[in-house]
């Protein structure tokens, strides 16, 4: 996705610690939240008046809102010079992941009871769907390549060149969000401002420098 | 024919809302999904063919669409409440023998009380259930008396900025008009709604009075209408005019015809998790598919 973390973080340092014990906790609770949400609401059945349509709107948000949050990472780390939060990366992408399956799911079962045929034709006919399983696909592909040993074996320069598929995959999401509303296009507009905004960060901050080394994060 | 209530919805099959809310439907549903992934096709059942049980009345007075209020779901019923809607005057304008400013209680005077269930479907794909009180429009226009010229009704809706705070954003050109053509209009399924439930309507539903015409998608029942206009042209409609290749005059419910962007073939019944079909003319097509008879349906959309 981006230049690989050009050295690791010492164990022990202080900001590593903080990364380590105070971030990637507070990641974890905040991208649990919306599935305990959700979980409490099928319990309690108390998910509105439509509540497919809730499971699909939350889970779909959540997906984007966490691939926003992914690409918000790298710009973080080079203005705090903060190399530690690099890990936070993977496991943002891989919620992001979960929550995209977890919405595609739900479409699959309950607005098309999981029929192959059904779903293949809803895919071509209507370039909304189309364009938000491609992004499904992207997300697919990169967090099959995350595990570790997948990326040694990639190599650090492969591995980056097809994690910048991330930025295709954010603007289809954007754009499946936009092709689904009926006229006020105001919330998937926003996300798409804030998407270019954090592409547009990507040519104003520059990595300082560093020696490179093979393998990322 | 007047059905004063249609036989496809009997009262016998009107289910209390408390089985409506048996967990064990949900729980049972959501097991399949999530256990299954192979819901046979056949046991689609779970949404489909089934009764047209009246959708419960706090799920019919809170998800809305009601833009003047706000374009969420449910902003109408959060953002109506100060809506004032007596005393409402509605005009009457164009070509008819009775033109004029009318106090909506004389405008209704005389005219006889009906109660119906009728579906709702929207053009977004899900679908309710709503029993209203109210009066036939045709009864109304019989005591307007159109002219021989009043091929279309327009219907005007209110749009006071004081009042609609949804109106700070032009999402759709104010104020929010809808039209049938006057044989749509004279048709015995077509009701000015002044009740749901057997209770005055609620503002996030169209009080005072609306339009409410089952065969149609849902945009087409104008909500607080304040004018009635008969003309000789086309009214030019306020989804029409947003989208014009997206929404058209007629707006049949029909399932043979996509809207551009998703598909019209099924439907969401609000309270059930799986789609059912979609019926042509919204199952009403015995009814109104006459009316049609001429008309490309495929264009005319």
């Amino acid at each position: 996705m981006t230049s690989p973390s050009p050295r690791r973080p010492r164990r022990g340092s202080l900001q590593s610690t903080v990364v380590r014990w105070v971030l990637k906790p507070a990641l974890w609770i905040g991208c649990l939240a919306p599935a305990a949400w959700l979980a409490r609401g099928v319990a309690t059945l108390d998910l509105g008046a439509d509540p497919v349509k809730t499971l699909t709107h939350t889970t779909g948000l959540t997906a984007l809102i966490l691939l926003l949050l992914t690409l918000t990472v790298t710009p973080a780390r080079r203005l705090s010079g903060v190399d530690a939060l690099i890990a936070l990366r993977r496991p943002l992408g891989l919620f992001a992941f979960f929550y995209a399956t977890v919405h595609l799911l739900i479409y699959a079962v309950f607005d098309h009871r999981f029929d192959p045929a059904e779903i293949a034709a809803d895919i071509v006919e209507h370039p909304w769907v189309l364009v938000g399983f491609a992004a499904f696909l992207i997300l697919l592909t990169l967090a099959l390549t995350s595990p570790p040993p997948v990326v040694r074996r990639l190599g650090g320069r492969t591995w980056n060149r097809l994690h910048r598929l991330i930025y295709p995959a954010a603007g289809l999401a954007v754009l499946h969000f936009f092709w689904l509303v009926k006229k006020d296009t105001r919330e998937p507009v926003l996300y798409g401002a804030i998407l270019l905004l954090i592409l547009a960060s990507r040519f104003f901050i520059r990595p300082t420098r560093r020696p490179r080394t093979a393998a990322p994060d | 024919m007047i059905i004063r209530r249609p036989p496809d919805l009997p009262t016998a099959e009107i289910t209390d809302e408390a089985l409506y809310h048996d967990r064990r439907r949900w729980l049972a549903a959501t097991a399949a999904a999530v256990a299954g992934l192979a819901v046979p096709r056949s046991a689609a059942a779970l949404g489909q063919g089934q009764d047209d049980k009246p959708t419960p009345y706090d799920v019919v007075t809170t998800y809305n669409n009601y833009y003047e209020f706000g374009t969420d779901k449910s902003d109408p019923a959060q953002n109506a409440g100060g809506l004032k809607v007596k005393p409402w005057t509605v005009s009457v304008e164009g070509d008819v023998k009775k033109p004029g400013r009318y106090d909506l209680d004389d405008l209704l005077k005389g005219l006889p009380t009906v109660e119906r269930v009728y579906r709702m479907r929207c053009v977004e794909a899900w679908s309710m259930v709503i029993p209203w009180n109210g009066v036939l429009l045709r009864d109304l226009l019989k005591k307007l008396e159109p002219g021989t010229n009043a091929k279309f009704v327009e219907f005007t809706t209110l749009a006071d900025a004081r009042q609609m705070p949804g109106l700070r954003y032009d999402v759709l050109a104010w104020p929010y008009v809808e039209g049938l053509r006057i044989d749509e209009a004279a048709h015995p399924l077509t009701m000015l709604a002044t009740g749901i439930y057997g209770k005055p309507i609620l503002n996030q539903n169209g009080a005072p009075i609306r339009l409410v015409v089952p065969w149609k998608y849902g945009f087409k029942g104008g909500k607080s209408i304040v004018k009635i206009r008969f003309m000789e042209t086309m009214p030019k409609t306020a989804w029409n005019l947003a989208a014009p290749n997206e929404y058209g005059f007629y707006a049949n419910v029909n399932p043979n015809v996509s809207h551009p962007r998703w598909s019209q073939k099924t439907e969401r019944r609000l309270g059930e998790f799986f789609r059912r079909p979609t019926l042509m003319f919204n199952g009403y097509a015995d009814q109104v598919g006459s009316l049609y008879s001429n008309l490309d349906l495929r264009t005319n959309y």
